[in-house]
């Protein structure tokens, strides 16, 4: 299943900063449904800002436009507004990228616990993700920071509890 | 030569030597006179002249008895038979005098047919000589402290033009030439105001020209009529408005508005209604010929078209362009029309818009900009320049 590019990904003017101010907000929310979208597709969840500006999203070879650095900085702080990233240094070179925040995640996985049965009972996070069982569900091969992330949401819910064990972590659920 | 009375050479009590100078030798008139070489002296009352060899053969002359002297250059005076001999010929001072008094001491001629005579510089020394006898006789010592003995004088009338030298002379000319500069100057500006005048006639002729084109339309190729009327397009204004005729200030700017609201509404037609401040600037001046506007002044006149309710608009876009639009020129409009041009073409640059709508791309990249600001167009800001593409977020 190859990426669908959005119309606006062949639209020159899609890769220049928009000035005007309505016109510019259109753009960035069509760039950052772009972002996470081809996040998703290839399951990606860190970003180098200067990686990413080679990277097709940012650079579209075929009408030979390319975002510039200082615009794809806006439209990752426009991402990080809404809660879909965060720098991982202070300099802003590099990200998570969280095309589902950890809410949703956990809600994910909730589901599906609740469907398996298992609530009340006691998984390793290596289960979680790479478990033959979880296979087919979209957090199957989820990074662990994103999934203890996604856990940790729903620790705060108080629908798990994470327990630290000798050799790694597990979870709860209730 | 007759003007010379045998002296004594000693100098009178409140006579003082000024300059003497060797070798001189003296011409009466033309000829050479029949006296050798000597030396000339010059005192504040006397010209004296004595022989080198005898000095008992002296002469003198009061300085009231010279009329005018002027220089001789070397080598361009006259050769007369007697001076012939010489082979050079040496700088000279002419020297022109009154006719002798009735009352004169015996000199040594006792007529002459010439009424001045010549100092010939064998040795040189005639500049300086030159130089202190004309200070002399503007000075005019001679007249302050009259030495004892009556010095006769000539009384006669000045005749005929007297010859200015020493610092008098030197004012007379500066102002001589003072007047010279002012009549020069006076008649420069005379040219001018003719011009004036003749421009004035030729506004009327275009103008008459112009009307019969307007009668005899038809017979005229319509090629050769826009031509014409270019032509007197910048013709112009037969009575501009300038400082001198309305004063300064306000009133000035106001009734300079009005005119210029006349002038400028057929070319701001011709032009989809709107121009920039420069070629308004441009136009105007060309039509007022030499009543030249200031920059200041139009922009303020401009300033005032609001307020006289003229038909004209001063218009100041955000990147600080100015231009003077018609009222009837709608924004909207010109922004549609952007618009428009922009999605028939699928994206235009300012140059392509400017080529397309016949204007200035200063302009085309306002209205381009304007329709951007209003959200109707994006920027496709590239190595290739800024395009413009209608906005389709």
């Amino acid at each position: 299943m190859s990426f669908e590019w959005p119309w606006q990904y062949n639209f020159p003017p899609f890769f220049t900063l928009q000035p005007n101010v309505d016109t510019r907000q259109k753009q960035l929310a069509a760039w950052c449904s772009l972002a996470l979208s081809y996040c998703r597709h290839h399951k990606l969840y860190t970003l180098d800002v200067m990686e990413a500006q080679e990277s097709p999203v940012f650079n579209n070879k075929k009408i030979e436009r390319k975002l510039s650095l200082e615009a794809i900085q806006v439209v990752f702080e426009e991402l990080r507004k809404k809660g879909n990233l965060e720098w991982l240094d202070k300099n802003k070179s590099r990200c998570l990228v969280m095309w589902r925040r950890p809410e949703e995640w956990g809600k994910l996985i909730y589901q599906w616990v609740s469907k398996n049965g298992m609530v009340n009972t006691v998984c390793t996070l290596y289960e979680l993700s790479n478990g033959d069982d979880t296979e087919g569900e979209e957090f199957h091969g989820l990074e662990e920071w994103m999934l203890l992330r996604s856990l940790q949401a729903l620790q705060t819910e108080g629908k798990a509890e994470i327990i630290t064990m000798d050799d790694g972590k597990g979870v709860k659920f209730f | 030569m007759d003007r010379f009375s045998w002296s004594n050479g000693l100098l009178e009590i409140n006579e003082t030597l000024v300059i003497q100078q060797r070798g001189v030798k003296l011409y009466d008139g033309d000829d050479k006179a029949k006296l050798d070489v000597g030396v000339a002296l010059l005192s504040t009352h006397r010209l004296i002249w004595r022989d080198l060899k005898n000095h008992e053969c002296c002469i003198a002359i009061p300085l009231s008895q010279i009329i005018f002297f002027e220089e001789q250059a070397a080598g361009i005076g006259k050769r007369s038979v007697s001076a012939s001999t010489s082979l050079t010929l040496d700088a000279k001072i002419v020297i022109h005098l009154h006719p002798a008094p009735a009352n004169k001491e015996p000199g040594p001629y006792q007529q002459s047919k010439f009424s001045y005579i010549k100092l010939s510089f064998k040795e040189h020394g005639q500049i300086e000589f030159f130089r202190r006898l004309t200070e002399e006789m503007t000075q005019k010592r001679w007249e302050n402290t009259p030495v004892s003995q009556p010095i006769p004088t000539a009384t006669g009338a000045q005749a005929g033009r007297t010859r200015a030298v020493g610092i008098v002379g030197i004012e007379r000319k500066i102002e001589e030439r003072r007047k010279e500069t002012d009549k020069n100057i006076s008649e420069a500006f005379e040219d001018l105001s003719k011009l004036m005048v003749k421009a004035k006639e030729m506004v009327e002729l275009s103008r008459s020209i112009a009307n019969k084109i307007k009668d005899k339309q038809g017979d005229i190729t319509e090629d050769e009529t826009i031509r014409f009327k270019s032509y007197l397009l910048s013709m112009g204004i037969a009575n501009p408005v300038t400082r001198e005729t309305h004063g300064s200030g306000t009133h000035y700017h106001m009734q300079l508005a009005k005119q210029l609201g006349d002038m400028l509404q057929a070319p701001l037609e011709e032009r989809g209604g709107m121009m920039a401040l420069t070629e308004v600037y441009c136009l105007v001046n060309r039509a007022r010929g030499m009543e030249l506007l200031s920059p200041e002044d139009l922009v303020n006149a401009c300033k005032m078209f609001e307020s006289l309710k003229l038909p004209l608009r001063l218009r100041v876009f955000d990147s600080g362009v100015m231009v003077v639009q018609l009222q009837s020129h709608s924004e909207e409009e010109m922004i549609a029309s952007a618009l428009d041009n922009v999605s028939e073409k699928g994206s235009l640059t300012a140059e392509e818009f400017a080529k397309l709508l016949g204007l200035s791309v200063l302009l085309s990249k306002e209205r381009l900009l304007l329709a951007e600001k209003m959200g109707h167009l994006c920027r496709d800001d590239s190595v290739e320049g800024l395009r413009f593409y209608p906005n389709l977020f």
